[in-house]
């Protein structure tokens, strides 16, 4: 997949920034204004795919490639997970075991941050991922080999 | 274990969802193998924790966060977690079969690539499973229902052949419709009752009594849920999905999926949630009706050794739900030891289903894994070149058919009884009819994969490997014993979940505490 | 019941029946797909609308909280957030299994190279 004209890679990588920034926006106030893990994570996806359309599939296959979107997003759901079961110390699952502070401030809100990142990592790299597969991988690249005759 | 069962209740989903994602993982890692063993090590450890809610109140509630609420609607919305009678039924029904299944594909997805992602993918749909069965919030339901479609569509198109992805296509349209169902009816109990928990909707319906909308939702429920559970006019997805799959998925969907996502859900709301009315009942006989005529009558014909198994799903499903009916209906009417009859054989039903219709899946995955065909034309005299696939397949097909001593037999006489005692005799005698076709149809299959004579191109077909074979084995034993052994757990594992269910709408009082 | 009465519900209920019509008629996969996505945007929308609250004074607002509208102010001019969560959830799910099925297009358009399901079956034979 080869990659669009200088003017785009320009004004691309000249937003890029601007997008990643938005989106981590979103996700860290996601506890006091709308948006919060999945709509910040659809922001940093969108983020990533604009420099693989920009800058083409070849340039970027080593840094940003299908392991890296594997590993992020495992490692947001255990991230998630470990929020989850850390509630456990304080109570029961999930409960939010860091202080609710008075409202609208930006480190508040208990457990909730920490599972809005999670969450945006998770989402962000499962997206890219899906992108990736999609439109950059082809399907018979994921072939599955035939035992005995073929049947299953 | 000094721990409460309540602490145990969202480990039940955290440990399959983290194994679901520390496993592509390792598969990045290149450890192929290791993968496996995760996978292993967290069904076995579901199995343990499944054995231990056991020992615990009779009703454990798992407050999510800490956030109790009252029976009240208003009061603050908590999500449960609940695990009654009923649901222990369920949860060792999916460990049992996921432990031995995915025992099972250790050898057999060694013929497979991209082996991290199947893993990965059987964990989720265990994960998703696991949250239906214990979640007490009707929308937790949905969503972790369809974490385990989403996880069961992957699976099913996990090859590139191309009768797979076809049916993949089909079953993913049908699901999604089924799930706009489901979203609907959820909609449509939420603005009635203005709560999601599943306790205080039954202590709201309690108090409404019978309402328009509660017949909405109940025909949105059972639309969306029979389609899940493959219920006819529903059933058209399963029997191009579930041979699509690769042998032990086929055993999960079939022998659990079809279960936990369709039947348990359908069974837990119209008896504990929306309350069990006259029509209900009668709309559950019908379909259970139809899917056992239906299914067995379209199975004889088949010559594809899965597809078979897959019509003979249907059917068996068609007697729970036709049990589930009956005890509906008993209920309203008042006559309650039919009721307990009946919803007890439904329930040993679906318990016996679990367990052979697993073990005839992973006998069909053993047989094709050894000779790579599953067409009976092509199959012939495997007696004597896998005897312990043979026996298995021959314990799996007697107790299908409802022979003596195994545990068919004992659900489908219980089931009949009641259909009889409840009045509906001729009902009776087409569940008999039934019966009597399915044993026709499964000697079709012992003759043709068994007996005979051994075809030229399979002369050299061996037994399958030995983690195939202790899967297979030790389901038989179990298909045997839960027949003979009834007596001896039918207090700990059944009565329970038969109470749970014919509690009625005082699921909220067991949930509250009164 | 909204501020117009029952007919968005009807407009939802009627792309409802929109959704069904394509999945069920179209022999091409796109389209099928397209009714798949029409079906569910119009029970999620069915949802939003189910939260509609109608307050005594002023219009309903959205369910955010700010200092501006805080404690009981909020309670009696906002919408039901509820259903707003439960659709939130439920477009993440839709896209997901859309997802899915736009994969398996894909490869089925790459083994038989078209979308036509009706070719599709007479090629399998």
């Amino acid at each position: 997949m080869r990659g669009m004209t200088l003017i785009v890679k320009t004004t691309a990588g000249f937003l890029i920034g601007f997008v990643v920034l938005f989106g981590f926006y979103v996700v860290l106030t996601g506890h006091i204004s709308p948006g919060g893990g999945f709509a910040g994570g659809v922001v940093l996806a969108a983020g990533l795919v604009l420099v693989i359309l920009a800058f083409g599939a070849d340039t970027v296959k080593k840094r940003l490639g299908h392991n890296l979107a594997v590993v992020w997003e495992s490692l947001g759901a255990i991230g998630f997970l470990a929020v989850a079961t850390l509630g456990f110390a304080a109570g029961s699952f999930f409960s939010q075991f860091l202080p609710l502070n008075e409202g609208f401030k930006l480190f508040t809100g208990g457990a909730m941050p920490l599972s809005n990142i999670a969450i945006g990592i998770k989402v962000g790299a499962g997206l890219f991922g899906a992108f990736l597969m999609l439109a950059v991988f082809r399907a018979s690249e994921a072939r599955v080999r035939k035992g005995k005759g073929g049947q299953r | 274990m000094e721990w409460p069962v309540a602490r145990l209740l969202p480990l039940l989903v955290i440990i399959p969802l983290a194994g679901a994602f520390l496993t592509p993982v390792a598969a990045l890692l290149k450890a192929g193998r290791f993968c496996a063993v995760i996978a292993l090590a967290t069904t076995a450890v579901l199995l343990a924790l499944s054995a231990a809610t056991f020992a615990g109140p009779p009703v454990a509630v798992a407050w999510i966060g800490g956030w109790v609420g009252t029976s009240d609607p208003g009061s603050v919305t908590g999500i449960a977690m609940v695990c009654d009678g009923f649901t222990r039924l369920m949860l060792m029904i999916v460990s049992v079969v996921a432990f031995f299944a995915t025992l099972f594909s250790m050898s057999y997805m060694r013929r497979y690539e991209r082996v991290g992602l199947y893993y990965a993918l059987i964990l989720l749909m265990i994960a998703g499973m696991n949250g239906v069965i214990l979640s007490g919030d009707l929308f937790n339901i949905y969503v972790f229902l369809e974490v385990a479609a989403v996880a069961s569509y992957g699976l099913v198109g996990y090859g590139v052949e191309s009768e797979e992805l076809e049916a993949s296509f089909k079953y993913l349209v049908l699901s999604a419709i089924a799930s706009a169902f489901i979203l609907l009816g959820i909609g449509v109990v939420y603005n009635l009752t203005g709560t999601l928990n599943l306790a205080q909707v039954a202590g709201a319906v309690r108090t409404l009594g019978e309402n328009n909308a509660l017949w909405v939702a109940t025909g949105l429920f059972i639309a969306g849920f029979g389609l899940k559970a493959a219920m006819v006019p529903f059933h058209a997805w399963l029997p191009d999905a579930h041979p699509s799959a690769p042998a032990p998925v086929s055993a999960m969907l079939s022998g659990v999926l079809i279960k936990a996502t369709g039947v348990y859900v359908l069974a837990r709301l119209v008896f504990n949630v929306l309350g069990a009315t006259g029509a209900s009942g009668t709309l559950l006989i019908t379909l259970g009706m139809a899917s056992m005529l239906v299914g067995v009558l379209l199975a004889v014909e088949q010559w594809d050794l899965k597809r078979l198994l897959a019509y003979h799903s249907i059917s068996q499903m068609g007697y729970v739900v036709l049990a589930l009916g009956i005890g509906v209906e008993a209920h309203v009417k008042g006559a309650y030891a039919v009721a307990a009859l009946a919803v007890f054989g439904g329930l040993f039903h679906m318990m016996n289903h679990a367990l052979f219709k697993s073990l005839l899946f992973l006998c069909s995955g053993s047989v094709v894994y050894g000779t790579g065909t599953r067409d009976l034309h092509k199959l012939g005299g495997m007696g004597v070149k896998m005897p312990l696939t043979s026996m298995c397949t021959r314990i799996a097909s007697l107790s299908i058919s409802g022979v003596p001593p195994f545990n068919g037999f004992f659900s489908k006489l219980i089931i009949t009884i009641a259909v009889v005692w409840a009045g509906h005799p001729i009902l009776g005698l087409l569940t008999v009819l039934v019966s009597f076709v399915t044993l026709l149809s499964f000697t079709k299959v012992q003759r043709y994969v068994i007996h005979g004579s051994v075809p030229k191109r399979l002369s050299e077909v061996r037994e399958s490997p030995v983690l195939m074979g202790i899967s297979l084995a030790a389901l038989a034993v179990m298909c045997l014993g839960a027949g003979l052994l009834l007596p001896v757990y039918k207090g700990t594992i059944l009565d329970p979940a038969r109470d749970a269910l014919l509690n009625g709408l005082g699921y909220v009082t067991s949930v509250f505490g009164g | 019941m909204t501020a117009h009465g029952f007919l968005p519900y009807v407009l939802c209920v009627l792309l409802f029946a929109v959704g069904i019509y394509a999945i069920a008629v179209k022999k091409n996969l796109v389209k099928i797909i397209i009714g798949v996505v029409i079906l569910e945007t119009s029970v999620n929308a069915f949802l939003v609308l189910l939260g509609y609250r109608v307050p005594e004074s002023g219009d309903a607002v959205a369910p955010i909280i700010t200092p501006a509208l805080n404690g009981q102010a909020f309670l009696q001019r906002s919408v039901d957030p509820v259903p707003q969560a439960l659709i939130l959830t439920a477009i993440v799910i839709g896209l997901s299994v859309v997802a899915l099925m736009v994969v398996m297009a894909v490869r089925l358009y790459e083994k038989y190279g078209t979308f036509d399901l009706t070719k599709i079956r007479k090629l399998r034979g």
